[in-house]
């Protein structure tokens, strides 16, 4: 198997196998495509949330942050916190993940970034990295390395349209997942909040004169980011399963969906998201299943060494 | 004095498996030094040329595949075609997996050094992660997650003397010790030519560099060459030293442990990383009565985020600026008293 193939002319390759053989051996091919669209899709709507937290962060705060990741395994965690540990209802557990993801993306913020706003970024890079892995390890020592399974109030049989099935959880995930990319723009669009945000990516200290609250601005931004991340992993944490590295992945999975859709764009991070899953997705199915997680990476290689300001840039800012 | 200390340290350090009894720690000084090893190499593009690699795990876990299976022989299939290599003695694999880490640092620092910053540190992440996958999947190469294991020891030829191969600890722990040495001179003698000081430029002020006529982007992957080259050759020890290993070689966590002893020791001193090297080397054995992994892990990251936060130059510097601080303290007296017996108003 050659990781380098084109999936999609590896796709037609595939069809015309399949023409030359029988219609029937056709028609599956056409709705394998259909489900690894939709499964794709599904996919794509929680990368997008993970890409649109850091490209704010990316964007407005210039911080290289690995602990988005540990913020959606932490997500993840809450919600089996609350509904497995504490025997609460999952929704409560969504909501209580996504607001104990606002508060700890508070915390590290003005406990550790805001004394090294003047440091260059790769220091505050090694701070993140140490952050990173101690959140990581705090996960490991109250869980313990076994993979928890998040138990949801979805029936088990699956939504049949067709020729493509999708689980009611991935149709909720899919959802919500929506409506908080909604939620993102509207914020940083319609409110004065976002307003303050977009003109500190712009320019920090015309922003400062014109007397945005700087210091406020990188605290909610790194909260509303971390709170995404969470948001991400909660409702991810159902569909897969919960482990403390999960993280790792998601953290270097967001940097490729910034980095494909250009920093500080929401637009392209949302594009992006989506993008990547696609690409994982025809890379599991047609390439091989153990290179599902480079697609991420060999998208950051190429993009990077093609076109570094991202596929979607006409310049660099927010919105 | 001065000559005293190194040579006082230098009798320790090769006299150490002729007094330790214990097998544990003798261990434990092998790795770190392996880790030493790697450390320094990556200090020469972090320290140095001021480039944040983030990737450098890659260049380890390259040369350890490259001598291993040098070492092993495989069969494979490649493009149709049947690769078949007999295997070769450990030693080749050895020089081998140097040639080969080199290389890819050739092609990596070439695609890499194109961005920078932020970006540049994702972009080397990216190309290790990418090896981990290619070594975890790649099964008929690399056995992936099942392992390459009974890795010979190195064998060393003596011209009318036989051969002698390092079975024991105690013969790692030299083998360990020239290479390290080597390294040092090697990574020295660079950082002090013109080499090394137009690495020292470029990190200063990069457009300022390329504008006296330093090409940045050959010294750039010039670094990268050497430093990739230098953490292959630790791969290979590492490799021949545990006999097994396995796409887990590549984690993005033996980054990081690098990382935290060039940062902790001091980025951009020659005894940066063996400082930094032999304190996070042994907090692990210190804490380990006592704490789980996860505890031990947790307290490298409190130590590395506190060290940013009070040290950020690392203990290096300031232990330099210390001494410097007190010499010239010292120095200030002797002034007076110069200043004394000259003649008034000759100051001016």
């Amino acid at each position: 198997m050659s990781l380098r193939g084109d999936p999609e002319a590896q796709f037609h390759t595939i069809l015309q196998m399949a023409r030359a053989g029988c219609i029937d051996a056709r028609d599956e091919q056409v709705d394998q495509f259909f489900q690894h669209l939709v499964n794709a899709v599904v996919l794509g709507g929680t990368y997008a949330l993970l890409g649109i937290g850091l490209t704010l962060i990316f964007g407005i705060m210039r911080v290289v942050n690995f602990t988005h990741g540990e913020l959606y395994a932490f997500g993840a965690y809450i919600v089996y916190l609350v509904g497995a540990t504490l025997g609460l209802n999952f929704f409560l557990g969504l909501v209580v993940a996504v607001i104990a993801g606002v508060l700890l993306g508070a915390l590290i913020e003005i406990t550790l970034l805001r004394p090294m706003r003047s440091a260059d970024i790769d220091t505050v890079m090694l701070v993140m990295i140490g952050a990173w892995i101690v959140m990581q390890n705090t996960e490991l020592l109250i869980w313990g390395g076994v993979a928890k399974a998040i138990v949801t109030p979805f029936p088990d049989a699956p939504l049949v349209i067709g020729p493509v099935s999708i689980s009611w959880l991935r149709l909720f995930v899919l959802i919500v997942a929506l409506l908080l990319i909604i939620g993102s723009y509207v914020l940083i669009h319609r409110t004065k909040l976002g307003k303050a945000m977009r003109a500190t990516f712009q320019d920090t200290d015309t922003a400062a004169l014109m007397g945005v609250h700087i210091k406020g601005i990188h605290t909610a931004t790194f909260a509303i980011g971390s709170g995404l991340a969470a948001a991400a992993g909660a409702l991810l944490g159902p569909v897969f399963l919960v482990t403390p590295t999960m993280g790792d992945l998601a953290s270097l999975k967001a940097f490729a969906i910034v980095i494909l859709g250009g920093l500080g764009n929401i637009t392209g991070a949302t594009i992006g998201g989506f993008i990547l899953a696609l690409v994982e997705e025809i890379g599991a199915g047609y390439i091989s299943s153990g290179y599902r997680d480079a697609m991420g990476f060999l998208i950051i290689i190429v993009v990077m060494l093609f076109k570094p300001s991202g596929l979607f840039a006409r310049a660099e800012r927010v919105g | 004095m001065k000559r005293v200390l190194p040579a006082f340290w230098l009798v320790v350090f090769f006299t150490v498996p002729l007094w330790l009894q214990d097998q544990y720690i003798l261990h434990v000084l092998i790795t770190t030094g392996i880790f030493i090893i790697a450390a320094m190499s990556l200090n020469l593009l972090l320290g140095y040329t001021g480039q944040l690699s983030l990737g450098h795990v890659a260049f380890f876990g390259i040369g350890a595949y490259a001598s291993a299976l040098t070492t092993l022989g495989f069969d494979v299939e490649l493009g149709g075609f049947r690769v078949v290599h007999e295997p070769w003695p450990a030693i080749i694999g050895f020089f081998v997996g140097i040639v080969i880490a080199g290389m890819s640092g050739y092609l990596i620092g070439r695609l890499s050094f194109k961005v920078r910053g932020a970006y540049f540190v994702i972009v080397t992440i990216s190309f290790a992660e990418v090896t981990r996958l290619v070594a975890l999947n790649w099964v008929e190469l690399t056995q992936g997650p099942l392992a390459l294991t009974n890795i010979p020891p190195f064998t060393l030829g003596f011209p009318g003397l036989g051969t002698y191969t390092l079975w024991s600890k105690t013969a790692y722990y030299y083998l360990v010790g020239v290479v390290g040495l080597v390294t040092y001179l090697v990574i020295s003698r660079l950082v002090g030519s013109y080499i090394g000081r137009a690495m020292i430029a470029l990190k200063e002020n990069e457009s300022l560099a390329s504008s006296v006529g330093i090409d940045v982007t050959r010294y750039l992957v010039l670094a990268a060459v050497v430093s990739a080259a230098i953490a292959g050759a630790a791969g290979s020890l590492y490799a021949h030293y545990l006999k097994i290993i396995d796409p887990d070689i590549f984690l993005f966590i033996y980054t990081v442990t690098m990382v935290i002893m060039v940062i902790t020791g001091g980025k951009g001193t020659l005894a940066g990383p063996i400082v930094g090297g032999i304190i996070f080397g042994f907090v692990p054995v210190i804490v380990r009565p006592f704490a789980a992994p996860a505890v031990q892990w947790i307290l490298y990251g409190g130590l590395m985020i506190l060290i940013v936060f009070v040290l950020p130059q690392g203990i290096v510097p300031a232990v330099e600026r210390w001494l410097a601080n007190w010499t010239q303290s010292k120095g200030k007296l002797a002034g007076v008293i110069l200043a004394g017996n000259s003649k008034p108003g000759a100051g001016k």
